[in-house]
């Protein structure tokens, strides 16, 4: 039965004989030119980003150990060069992201105010959320960053939601939403890849594949490991980038992006990556070695990686310093922000139920 | 200048741990990311990481050490003076807010329906129609309205509601989805956060199982866990509750499960007439709403008065007929066989009231405690499970706020506490009917 308003034909009798089924074509196109051409200062920037975000995070555990934030905390550290890399793709306040309760680095990549995040994850009235969300739950509608969402895998069928509104509204832009290779599980993001491709959504899913779900090796808990390949089903497009190197993911973006922005639908792209910290801050961390930590931190860090890339371009290790230690003053800023603000007005209980009365 | 190290909480419920190992010693350089201990909890041993660099000042509480309480300082770094930034020794107790007493904001007046102008044209409609007329005429009112679901477009409706949308608004805004609806479900609540005004269809709410968390957690929430920031106007309807011979997973009623949900506007009418005036303020509303239509009701033809907007406010029962004997609280369906036992009883003596509750949540509880007042005696009549209902939650509001004024217990007409059985016998016997809320009325009026 042919579809209204669908321009596809019916099922190939098999891939072999579909000429359109090319989906090696974005990975090949990244392959040939695996690593974007910054310029310095766009190096320079997204080095102080993802040392933003490093440093933020750090903070956090550390009020997290003084109590100062409560119940979950997810980390990004060492997952930084993708938010990074990704968002500098896009463009602000036109593109829409989306994510799960790993949000913190990818809110300061969209250049939203280290201050009112800091202060949502202490439970503060001046945090992003009212300190009504945490950290699981934080949003920015004018930054179009839509969440910020706790329950897994469910920010893959919302952010393909996002991307129908794009396309409905014709207003040119696209959703990147992301999600761990342990969401990479959950039957909704299936559904969800299935209608984003039927309907030619404009959408980017990325899994963020840092090689744990919680505490499950992905060897443990998937069948397909190359996660990428997993849209094959749905005629998806995947592509497998290196995600510890900021300048790889910023080039496997523009492929991904361009492919998006001239509407021949979604792609899925996989980042590997790797978390340093726990899952979360009460992880015994008895599911991996301490060497297999150390090894990726000494040779795959990506903000040691820029470094080295910028002070072999000639940037001076004194002006390295000096914004490391503007990073610092920052993040301490917020970190004096979220203590000193007050906490909700008890009024707050019953506001934001519902944003109309009855 | 010393930054102090302090016993962190490694979990949301630590309070003390044992110093189980220090991997670094006094004089030695660390950096950012560099393990300094091993701290074990009630639950694990976790590693404590250096946020700073520097050189290890002193270690002040030696490894084997138990108990100790978090927010102890256990060692000191000496690091640059940058490092020694405020921040490095924040104060462990959060500013004290007093526990102010505090109470939800009283219950506004709701708006009383619009009165319908004298020599106003009444029609004929089925439920059916009521329900397309009032999407088509909200998608004709805002292009950001659009219509999803299973069946929604080429089959006109797997129950005919949305009969002709296709012709009229093409499939750009009637659009078919394949059979997934945890999937689409999320899609409708992501195109409603992007600024759209989705009606996702279900064929039935004994679907919207699968997509439940979508509902509640993605659409009913955010605008809470946001700050208020995230809209989510998006309507979720579908036929509820028991059809007719089609078995246990097919027959559920969900109004009490969606009604017990802050965040959530739940709707459920009985006539045409509220059908069409509540899904145009369905459509309309900045909230997330559940319309839970009734498959056996949709045929049914209704009087409509012909205006050009016919919208109705939410939150407002409706007193379906005037009695002064006993009140019959209901909803839905439940509304027809109400109002057929009060014809049954007003030939034996017994004036009863029938109020349609309409909305489910927000509750009208003051139209519930007026009727209560007037006759002293009420029975709720709910075609859906008795535990945990909404005939449950009426029962709980005569308690709490009508208690002065009940001259008889509340008693309650559900179905029978099982799945609902195949065989026709049993499901007759499963589901309420008129004579059953007749016998209660005449318990509770003592005859």
């Amino acid at each position: 039965m042919a579809k209204s308003g669908s321009s596809r034909k019916a099922p190939a009798k098999a891939a072999a004989d579909d000429e359109t089924f090319a989906l090696r074509s974005l990975q090949e196109a990244h392959e040939a030119n695996p690593r974007y051409a910054a310029s310095d200062d766009e190096l320079l920037k997204f080095y102080e980003q993802m040392l933003l975000i490093r440093r933020f995070e750090e903070k956090a555990g550390q009020l997290y150990g003084l109590g100062l934030i409560g119940g979950f905390c997810h980390l990004y550290i060492g997952q930084e060069a993708v938010a990074v890399g990704l968002q500098s793709a896009l463009e602000e306040g036109k593109d829409s992201v989306i994510t799960g309760y790993r949000d913190h680095g990818h809110m300061l990549a969209y250049g939203i105010d280290p201050k009112v995040i800091m202060a949502e994850l202490t439970g503060r009235g001046a945090g992003i959320s009212k300190g009504k969300g945490g950290s699981m739950h934080m949003f920015s509608t004018e930054h179009k960053f839509y969440g910020g969402h706790g329950i897994v895998g469910a920010q893959v069928p919302l952010g393909a939601g996002l991307a129908f509104a794009h396309r409905y509204n014709e207003d040119g832009g696209l959703c990147m939403a992301y999600f761990g290779d342990g969401a990479a599980n959950q039957g909704q993001v299936y559904e969800a890849f299935n209608m984003a491709a039927l309907w030619n959504l404009p959408v980017i899913f990325v899994v963020e594949n840092n090689g744990y779900a919680m505490g499950t090796a992905v060897t443990r808990g998937s069948a397909e490991t190359h996660f990428h390949r997993r849209g094959t089903a749905f005629r998806i497009p995947g592509m497998s980038v290196n995600g510890m190197d900021v300048l790889e993911v910023r080039a496997a973006a523009e492929v991904a992006v361009a492919h998006v922005r001239s509407g021949r639908g979604p792609v899925l792209m996989e980042l590997q990556t790797y978390r340093y910290r726990g899952h979360s801050m009460s992880d015994p961390a008895k599911y991996r070695t301490r060497e297999e930590v150390q090894e990726m931190r000494d040779n795959r860090d990506p903000i040691d990686g820029a470094k080295a890339e910028l002070l072999k371009r000639g940037v001076t290790e004194e002006r390295l310093k000096e914004i490391e230690k503007q990073i610092r003053s920052k993040v301490n800023e917020a970190a004096d922000f979220a203590e000193n603000s007050p906490e909700p007005e008890m009024t707050e209980l019953y506001t934001d139920v519902l944003v109309e009365s009855y | 200048m010393a930054i102090e190290l302090k016993m962190p909480a490694l979990s949301p419920t630590m309070e003390e741990g044992t110093l189980a190992k220090w991997l670094v010693k006094a004089g030695d350089t660390v950096k950012s990311g560099d393990i300094l201990a091993e701290i074990e909890t009630d639950k694990a041993t976790m590693e404590f990481e250096s946020i700073d660099e520097g050189v290890i000042g002193a270690i002040l509480v030696p490894e084997g050490t138990e108990g100790v309480k978090v927010g102890t300082v256990i060692a000191t770094i000496s690091g640059e003076g940058e490092d020694a930034a405020p921040a490095a020794a924040p104060k462990v107790e959060a500013p004290a807010t007093a526990p102010a007493a505090t109470a939800p904001p009283p219950a506004q007046p709701r708006a009383e329906d619009p009165a319908v102008p004298a020599g106003t044209n009444m029609k004929t409609s089925t439920v059916r129609e009521a329900l397309r007329d009032a999407m088509a005429e909200e998608m004709r009112r805002d292009e950001r309205v659009f219509v999803m679901g299973e069946e929604v477009a080429q089959y006109q409706g797997a129950y005919k509601v949305t009969q002709g949308l296709l012709d009229e608004f093409g499939p750009k805004r009637v659009i078919d989805t394949p059979i997934t609806e945890y999937g689409f479900a999320g899609i409708g609540v992501g195109a409603a956060m992007g600024g759209l005004r989705p009606i996702v269809e279900f064929m039935t709410f004994n679907f919207a199982m699968q997509a439940i968390d979508h509902v509640i957690n993605s659409a009913a929430k955010t605008n809470y866990m946001s700050g208020g920031q995230m809209r989510c106007p998006v309507v979720f309807r579908g036929p509820n509750a028991a059809a007719s011979r089609v078995g246990a997973q097919h027959s559920q009623n969900y109004g009490p499960w969606y009604a017990s949900v802050p965040g959530l506007i739940v709707i459920a009418p009985y006539d045409a007439a509220d059908a069409k005036g509540l899904l145009k303020a369905a459509i309309r509303s900045d909230d997330p709403v559940v319309f839970l239509e009734n498959e056996l009701v949709y045929g049914r033809s209704f009087e409509l008065p012909e205006l050009d907007d016919h919208v109705l406010p939410i939150g407002k029962a409706r007193i379906m007929r005037e009695g002064s004997d006993v009140t019959i609280v209901s909803y839905s369906i439940g509304v027809g066989l109400a109002l057929e036992a009060a014809e049954t009883l007003a030939g034996e003596g017994i004036e009863a009231e029938v109020l349609d509750l309409r909305t489910l949540r927000p509750l009208d509880r003051e139209a519930v405690l007026a009727s209560l007042a007037k006759t002293n005696r009420l029975v709720i009549a709910e075609e859906g499970w008795p535990v945990c209902s909404i005939a449950s939650e009426i029962m709980a509001i005569c308690m709490e706020d009508g208690f002065d004024h009940l001259d008889a217990p509340v008693l309650r007409v559900c179905d029978e506490d099982v799945p609902l059985p195949y065989a026709a016998n049993l499901e007759k016997a499963a589901i309420i009917d008129a004579p059953r809320i007749v016998a209660a009325v005449k318990k509770v009026c003592y005859r």
